[in-house]
């Protein structure tokens, strides 16, 4: 029974939910695809042309920070997993009520508060007059000020720490879902704890450790903030390109052709773990 | 390993040792951050020089606190301006798009939702760049055509706005839907026996149903809005918000001032954030 009137309510309600997908998200990537294959041929003259992605491909220190950040987000990703992954199990399985719930909200306050904040904190730790540099020095472990910030390390230790939280809550929500009787019936017929894990454990909360990955590698190929905070001037982190090339540079055809290429990567990234492990964006995302 | 299954106790353990310095880890910058703001030094650094309220309530350069600080008061302003329009725009769209979905099948449902996902996996500085260039190349034309000015279109706060909203709805969506999914139609379809219409009946009945859900998901935007770093930077006029100004001052090395914001921050964002779960949680 489908009344002219609620037709009206549905075209009503169909409205603003086109008007923000088309304006802002469409019509811009369309957008910026279209700018990154300009060149600039004079003074408000452009051709159409491949020519931005050439450079890309043709500067070696173009192409190697795109590898670069590509290859610090996996292991960033793989870190935080490792890392994660025990907290995450603490937290679901070894846990019960009020105890479960403070653990749970302790993991998540910290990214309530701001990036800048969170890494704003690592650096006074970890910078030479610092309070780690301190600290080593006053127990006797070293002769002078220590220099900890300004490398890949540092930039490793904050994008953790801002990213760990997207592993944990799937994490977490996937293990809790696992019946404790199954891994009592794994121990009953003889399995070992690894072998449990591994058989058990780890498939029950593949969905989980697919969904943590995505976000995590996509919010690190992304962030700008913490390797260059971090990792100072040489920290060579593919977003920085593109904000030099739009904001200091003002090349913006070059600028879009390395934004679409990030884009290009990342969403390659989420298909692939969508594909492997057989999951809709809608399940993933859409919790 | 669970609590049924005896282990050995040096694993367990360790395995609560691991546990504790995670979150020592976890709390050891916010925790920094929070004392240095009560150091007695122009350095946000060691040594320690004794306890002051300076860079809260300090007048007398160079001990400026946050309170006398007009940048950092401006830009607080700014990022408020920004955040109230942004959960205000969001809550609204994501109400109608949770009604959308979760009241009406119709073609391209399907698409339309992995579309309305699609904000989440797109990142942020992408979208910032993206609406930069769109909205640049609008305002170009429009002033070629009219040789009026745009300015609006250029970069300022009704793009940071914009952007910021360009995501955040999805969050909002998101939310609101799953409040809506949960609620009873029959609530709807009894209020309409007794002779209400329909707008009458969202209005009186699903609409405080949702309420909740809307307040938390206002809450989530706000707090999303105050700390969003990516979009912004590229969409960003002369009037900057509170974690773009404290980037500047913070590339240019900075003053405790900086540790008095950031830990008025630290409490504000925790009691949001634990307000928007209240919300969340609230009896369904």
């Amino acid at each position: 029974m489908v009344s002219d009137r609620s037709k009206l309510g549905f075209y009503l309600l169909l409205m603003p939910l086109l008007l923000w997908l088309v304006i802002l998200i469409i019509l811009p990537h369309i957008g910026l695809f279209v700018v990154s294959i300009s060149e600039k041929v004079g003074v408000r003259e452009y051709e159409m042309g491949f020519g931005n992605y050439a450079v890309f491909f043709n500067e070696p220190l173009y192409w190697r920070t795109f590898a670069r950040t590509a290859f610090m987000s996996i292991f960033t990703t793989v870190l935080t997993l490792l890392l994660g992954f025990p907290i995450a199990y603490y937290i679901a399985k070894l846990t019960r009520g009020r105890t479960k719930t403070t653990l749970f909200l302790m993991c998540l306050i910290p990214f309530w508060v701001s990036e800048l904040v969170r890494t704003f904190g690592w650096m006074i730790l970890l910078r030479e007059t610092g309070v780690l540099s301190n600290f080593l020095q006053n127990i006797g472990l070293v002769e002078g000020p220590v220099e900890f910030l300004y490398n890949d390390a540092a930039i490793m230790v904050g994008l953790v720490y801002t990213s760990i939280l997207f592993m944990i809550v799937p994490l977490v929500t996937t293990l809790d879902s696992l019946d404790d009787s199954l891994i009592e019936a794994g121990y009953d017929l003889g399995g070992s704890g690894l072998s449990i894990l591994r058989e058990i454990v780890i498939p029950h909360a593949m969905p989980g450790i697919v969904s943590g990955c995505i976000v995590v590698f996509m919010l690190s190929l992304g962030n700008y903030l913490t390797p260059i905070l971090l990792g100072g001037k040489d920290s060579l982190w593919f977003t920085d390109l593109i904000y030099t090339q739009f904001i200091t540079r003002f090349n913006w055809e070059l600028g879009s052709a390395f934004g679409f290429l990030l884009l290009g990567l990342s969403s390659a990234v989420v298909l692939l773990g969508l594909r492997l492990s057989r999951q809709s964006l809608a399940d993933t995302m859409g919790r | 390993m669970i609590p049924t299954v005896p282990q050995s106790n040096a694993l367990k353990w360790s395995y609560r040792a691991y546990v504790t310095l995670f979150f020592v880890y976890l709390a050891l910058p916010l925790t920094v951050v929070s004392v240095f703001a009560f150091n007695d030094s122009v350095f946000p650094s060691l040594p320690w020089e004794g306890f002051t309220m300076a860079w809260f309530f300090g007048t007398e350069a160079p001990f400026i606190g946050v309170f006398n600080e007009r940048s950092i008061l401006r830009s607080i302003g700014t990022s408020a301006f920004v955040a109230v329009w942004v959960a205000g725009l969001a809550v609204v769209v994501g109400t109608c798009n949770a009604f959308l979905f979760v009241r009406y099948d119709f073609r391209g449902r399907g698409f339309l939702y992995i579309l309305m996902l699609l904000p989440l996996i797109i990142p942020g500085v992408i979208l910032g760049i993206s609406i930069l260039v769109f909205s640049s190349s609008v305002a170009n034309t429009l002033e070629d055509a009219t040789g009026l000015w745009f300015d609006g279109l250029r970069p300022g706060l009704i793009l940071v706005i914009l952007g910021q909203f360009s995501f955040i709805t999805t969050f909002a969506t998101l939310v609101i839907s799953a409040r809506l999914q949960k609620f009873d139609l029959s609530l709807e379809e009894a209020a309409m026996n007794l002779g209400a219409t329909k707008w009458d009946a969202v209005r009186q009945i699903t609409l405080p149903f949702l309420f909740p859900a809307i307040l938390g998901a206002g809450v989530v935007a706000v707090l999303m809005s105050f700390e969003n770093f990516n979009t912004t930077l590229m969409l960003v006029g002369s009037d900057s918000p509170l974690t773009i100004t404290m980037f500047d001052k913070l590339k240019q090395g900075s003053t405790p001032v900086l540790n008095a914001v950031s830990l008025l921050l630290i409490v504000v964002s925790a009691a949001l954030g634990l307000l928007s779960l209240m919300f969340q949680r609230s009896k369904s």
